[in-house]
Parts: C-alpha cells; sequence; structure tokens
C-alpha cells in the first residue's frame, strides 16, 4: 500500500467508490467542483452511474429514488446547494433511506464566499430541513481521515437507514495531501429487503413502500419512536471523538474539522512555552461526543475550555451543554472563511491565563 | 357464465378515498390494468405525487414512491439510473407537476429519461382546497381567484403536453380527456402507448388527461364532465403531439 498525493475531492470521491458507491448525482457548485468532476469520470469504469442533475433538489431527490432501489448512493455539494436538499433529507429521514451528502462547506450566509468556513454546523447538526429528524454527521480534519471515514459512513447509513452527512470544508475539499486508499474493488454490500427492487405478489418478495407521509396522528407516532429509538442506538454506539495531550491539561481547547488543525499547532506552540493545553476533536458532530467534552473539561487541572471555530458560536451551544457550567468555556471564532492562526489561538490561551 | 369485466389485481383491495365523481379512480383503474396486461407488475415501481393522489401508494400493488411535491420525476430518475430494466411510472397532478414541479418534469423529458408520467390535469388544486393551479382556464373561479382568473394578473394556462413534445428526449406524449366513454378508451390506449414506448427504451413519455373535480368546480359529476368537453378541450386539444 503506497500513499499518493491526492486532492480532497477527489480522494473523497474514489473512497467512495471503493466504498461500494455506484450512484451520484450531483449540481456544479464550488468549492467541490471536483466531487462530480471526478465521479462522472470513474463511475463508468466500475458500471455505475453518475449524473448531472438539474438543481441540487433534483440530486436529492434522485438519491432517494436510488436508496430507495438498494443501491449505494451520494450526492455532494456546498452550502447554498446544502440549503436546496433540506427538504430531501428530511423525506430521506423519514423514509429511512440511507444515502450519503458531503458537504465541502463555505462562507455564509446567502451567497458568501467560496473560501472554506464553518457556518452550516447548525444546519447539519441541528436537523436542518424540518421534522423531527437526525443525520450522523462527520467532520474530518485531513483528507487521510476523510477517505477512512467513507466506508464507515456508507456502513452506518444502510445499518441504521438513516442518511449521513460528511461535514467538511472549503479547504479540505481543495488541498492536496498524501492518502493511502485502500483498494476494495469487490466491496459486500448488506442485503436490502425492505428495497425496490422488483416485487413478487407471490410472497417472495413483498412489495416495497417508500413513504414519508403518515396521515394518521397514531402512524406518524410509529415512525417517530422509531426513529427515536434507532437515534438511541446511534448515539450510545457511534460517537467518535480524538484527545490530544488533554490529561492533566491547563486549558482545553474544543474544535472540529480545518480549525482542529490549528489548535493542534496551538497546542504545541504553547508546549513549547510551557503550558499543557489539550484538545478536544468531535469526530461525529452528531452524534456529539458530550461525555468525552464534558470529562476533558472538567478535570481538575483545567482552568477553562475554548472552543475555536469559523462560525459565530455554533459549536459553543453544543460545548456548553456538555461541560454544563462545570468549567468556564470561551469563545473564539467569528462567520465567514478567515481562519484563525495558531499563534492567535496560543495568545488568546495565554490572555485567559493571565486572567 | 362468461366473466366480462373483473378488477384487476394491480390494485390493492384499499378503498379509494376519491370523491364521487373524481378522475383519479378512473385513472388509476386504467394503470393498474395496463401494467397487468403489459405483464410487467413484478417488475414496475410507482412514484406518487404531492395531491389528491398522495395516497396511491396505498393502491397500486407494485413497489411503491411517495415523492416530495413536484420531484416525482426526479426519484424516478434515480431509481430508473439503478434498475434500467425495470419500468417505472409517476402519477402527477397540475400543482405537482405544472407548478412546484416544473423543472424535474422538464429536465427528465431534456434527458429523454426512461419514465413514463401520467399527468392529470383537473384545472386546479383539488387535495389543499381548490386554489388557482397554472393550468386554470382565464375566468374559471377558484379559491385564490375568487372573481375568475385574469390573463393581465397572471398569464394564461400552460400547456404542458404541447411544452413537452418541443423536447427531443420526449418520446410519446398524448393528451386524453374522462369526459366520455370514447375518451375514456382513448386515454387508456394512451397509457398502453406510453408504457410501451418506456418498455423499447425510446425515452420519456407522458399522457396528459384532462380529468374531472366535482368538489372544487363546484359541479355535479355529470356537469363536470360537460364542462371538459366546453371548456378544458377546446383551450387543451387533445391528441398524439408527440411520437418518436
Ligand atoms: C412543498 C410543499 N408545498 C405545498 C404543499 C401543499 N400542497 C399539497 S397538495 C397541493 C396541490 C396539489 O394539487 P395538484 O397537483 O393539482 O393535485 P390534485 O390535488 O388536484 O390532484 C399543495 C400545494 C406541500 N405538500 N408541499
Ligand atoms: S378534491 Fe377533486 S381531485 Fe381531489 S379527490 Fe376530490 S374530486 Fe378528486
Amino acid at each position: 500500500m503506497s500513499l499518493k498525493l491526492m486532492k480532497g475531492c477527489e480522494a473523497i470521491a474514489e473512497a467512495a467508490i471503493q466504498a461500494g458507491c455506484r450512484y451520484f448525482f450531483g449540481y456544479p457548485i464550488t468549492p467541490q467542483n471536483d466531487i462530480p468532476e471526478y465521479m462522472s469520470a470513474r463511475m463508468p469504469q466500475v458500471g455505475g452511474c453518475f449524473l448531472q442533475s438539474e438543481s441540487e433538489l433534483a440530486a436529492i431527490n434522485m438519491v432517494y429514488g436510488a436508496g430507495g432501489a438498494g443501491a449505494r448512493v451520494m450526492t455532494s455539494s456546498s452550502s447554498p446547494g446544502i440549503s436546496l436538499k433540506q427538504e430531501g433529507i428530511s423525506t430521506c429521514a423519514a423514509a429511512e433511506i440511507p444515502c450519503v451528502i458531503v458537504n465541502m462547506m463555505r462562507g455564509g450566509p446567502g451567497l458568501g464566499n467560496i473560501q472554506a468556513s464553518q457556518g452550516d454546523y447548525f444546519q447539519a447538526v441541528k436537523g436542518g430541513g424540518h421534522g423531527d429528524y437526525h443525520a450522523v454527521v462527520y467532520a474530518p480534519s485531513s483528507i487521510q481521515e476523510t477517505v477512512d471515514l467513507m466506508p464507515k459512513a456508507f456502513d452506518v447509513a444502510d445499518e441504521y437507514r438513516t442518511p449521513v452527512i460528511i461535514l467538511a470544508d472549503g479547504l479540505i475539499g481543495q488541498m492536496m495531501e498524501p492518502v493511502e486508499l485502500k483498494e476494495n474493488p469487490n466491496p459486500v454490500l448488506p442485503e436490502k429487503p425492505w428495497a425496490a427492487t422488483g416485487y413478487d405478489p407471490n410472497g417472495k418478495k413483498p412489495r416495497a413502500v417508500l413513504n414519508s407521509l403518515y396521515i394518521e396522528t397514531e402512524d406518524l407516532d410509529v415512525l417517530v419512536d422509531r426513529l427515536h429509538a434507532r437515534y438511541e442506538v446511534i448515539q450510545k454506539k457511534e460517537k467518535m471523538v480524538e484527545l490530544y495531550n488533554t490529561e492533566d491539561a491547563e486549558f482545553i481547547l474544543c474544535a472540529y474539522g480545518t480549525v482542529a488543525r490549528v489548535c493542534k499547532a496551538a497546542v504545541r506552540l504553547l508546549g513549547e512555552q510551557g503550558v499543557k493545553v489539550g484538545l478536544v476533536r468531535p469526530i461525529t458532530l452528531w452524534p456529539f461526543p458530550s461525555e468525552a467534552v464534558h470529562d476533558a473539561a472538567a478535570q481538575k487541572s483545567v482552568k477553562a475550555a475554548l472552543t475555536v471555530e469559523m462560525s459565530d458560536g455554533q459549536l459553543l451551544e453544543d460545548i456548553r451543554l456538555a461541560v454544563n457550567g462545570d468549567k468556564p468555556v470561551e469563545f473564539m471564532g467569528k462567520a465567514g472563511s478567515i481562519i484563525p492562526t495558531a499563534e492567535e489561538v496560543a495568545e488568546r490561551i495565554m490572555k485567559m491565563r493571565r486572567a | 357464465m362468461a366473466t366480462i369485466f373483473k378488477r384487476t389485481s394491480v390494485l390493492t383491495d384499499v378503498p379509494f378515498h376519491y370523491c364521487p365523481g373524481c378522475g383519479h379512480g378512473i385513472v388509476h383503474r386504467m394503470v393498474a390494468e395496463v401494467i397487468e396486461e403489459l405483464g410487467i407488475r413484478n417488475k414496475t415501481a410507482g412514484v406518487a405525487p404531492v395531491g389528491c393522489a398522495v395516497f396511491a401508494y396505498n393502491y397500486f400493488d407494485v413497489d411503491m414512491y411517495e415523492a416530495a411535491h413536484g420531484r416525482a420525476p426526479a426519484v424516478a430518475t434515480g431509481y430508473k439510473r439503478v434498475h434500467p430494466e425495470n419500468i417505472v411510472f409517476t402519477y402527477q397532478g397540475d400543482g405537482d407537476l405544472a407548478s412546484i414541479g416544473t423543472a424535474e418534469i422538464v429536465q427528465a423529458a431534456h434527458r429523454g429519461e426512461k419514465i413514463t408520467t401520467i399527468f392529470i390535469n383537473n384545472a386546479i388544486y383539488g387535495m389543499t382546497g381548490g386554489q388557482m393551479a397554472p393550468t386554470t382556464l382565464v375566468g374559471q373561479k377558484t379559491t385564490t381567484s375568487p372573481l375568475g382568473r385574469s390573463k393581465e394578473h397572471c398569464g394564461e394556462p400552460i400547456r404542458m403536453a404541447e411544452m413537452l413534445a418541443t423536447i427531443n428526449g420526449a418520446a410519446y406524449i398524448e393528451r386524453t380527456a374522462l369526459n366520455s366513454t370514447a375518451n375514456i378508451i382513448r386515454t387508456k390506449a394512451a397509457i398502453k402507448k406510453a408504457f410501451e414506448t418506456q418498455i423499447a427504451g425510446k425515452g420519456f413519455s407522458m399522457v396528459e388527461v384532462l380529468s374531472p373535480c366535482p368538489t372544487n368546480w363546484g359541479k355535479s359529476p355529470a356537469e363536470s364532465m360537460d364542462w371538459i368537453a366546453e371548456n378544458m378541450i377546446p383551450y387543451y386539444p387533445l391528441g398524439v403531439m408527440k411520437e418518436a
């Protein structure tokens, strides 16, 4: 197995194919165009199908059709396009359609810009579309990690019959890093007896009905109870977090994705100055690794936590809920696409230390 | 005794919820009969719309999806790309297809998507209580055009069959009506032709059916049939618009 220098978007697309994804529907938007472009060339080589849809709205509904038909299917977009997909994501959650949605976040609100940002945290983690539902949200912080998470994303989508979101940002999509891609020419996919693959009225294959409408209150109650029970299992089993240098730290940084890499550099900088700082990096944003965040921040040695994000206090809310008032949680971040530097983060910690 | 008519097995036993005199039930039966006659039941999937036919997944005894409002052609596309050897149809009203879902239907035709669409044009939004549709006739009173649709205010009704027939990917487009026995028989033949077009892999096919909504037109079932003949057919001419 060798390392290959790859652009994030292309590595993600190839990793999806290696995970058994054979259908991709999407609409161009910067900074994720390399995903559909790569898929358009690759899918025919593996007997799959790439289709450029007329809109993100159509793309997510094609995902509904293909996922409901039993296929491993993916769509990708960036912030404004992800907004358009929300109706469909809510539909897929209710109709219990496994699918993977990649969001290479860019600056917002509105058309914003085309640089990296983390402004879609609430949208991804707190629902985004209407109604009570969750999507599992992975927030990788390197291209290698994104690639490693892809098979997991598809497996989790299939196991729980749920949409899964890869919440990355324009930086991860556009930069190049050496990656190791595991080849998997014949991925073994789970059976999907519920899928629309054809129907045998004489009993062998029951009729598939893929639906998000439950007009009788009692019927909708059965669905939401089933989803709720599933979400509880996901919360028990699927949380992922990285703890970096947290033991006996004086301060705890909390960050995800690209910003977490900056924070790691800050941890090292501060370490050189004799200040022990740790980093808690949620890898799943939903389910949120609250216990790990709490335990790291609530240690006796810790004076305070600092949430660093490229958004205006979104991750902050979940960190504060997790820490539950046991330690002060400060905030460093802003909307848009200005990436904080390690020096700025270190400086802020030094300031907190003097306070 | 010879059986001269029996219920098609491609409809479930669930009673239709449609109003007396509604066109949806007639078209459901004919679509189901065609699926049975063509012997494609085991490999057919249907996509129900948002509109009065929203519960179509309870009635057609084949694999079924329920799509969000207007999105049925995109859902059918996803299905068809995964199972190109199977047959898929969408069943849509005029709010679903000619208003909120225009992009999806035009682009499905434009791609030459090998799907079949059954389009129920009743010149009104049935399910939400009789609001104006893009197909509402000029002068027609609805709950959101209480004085009658005004051409100056919101244009003239859209002719979807003619519009889609201009698209190369559309292989078969016909408009029919339910106002007489002869026209009902023609509608069934058109539905069959549309499915055969898909089976032959020729491209997109659609049958637009002029269909009564007595409840929201404020007419009896019989008056509604006359209203189709007198008011709808002159504006929406019947016939094959495209046959590739
Ligand atoms: C996104 C969205 N917007 C609006 C509605 C409300 N709605 C339900 S049915 C309908 C109109 C359906 O009319 P039509 O397609 O003509 O079908 P009909 O009921 O006449 O058969 C509307 C607007 C909805 N369910 N979803
Ligand atoms: S409201 Fe109109 S379209 Fe709806 S079921 Fe009644 S008659 Fe049919």
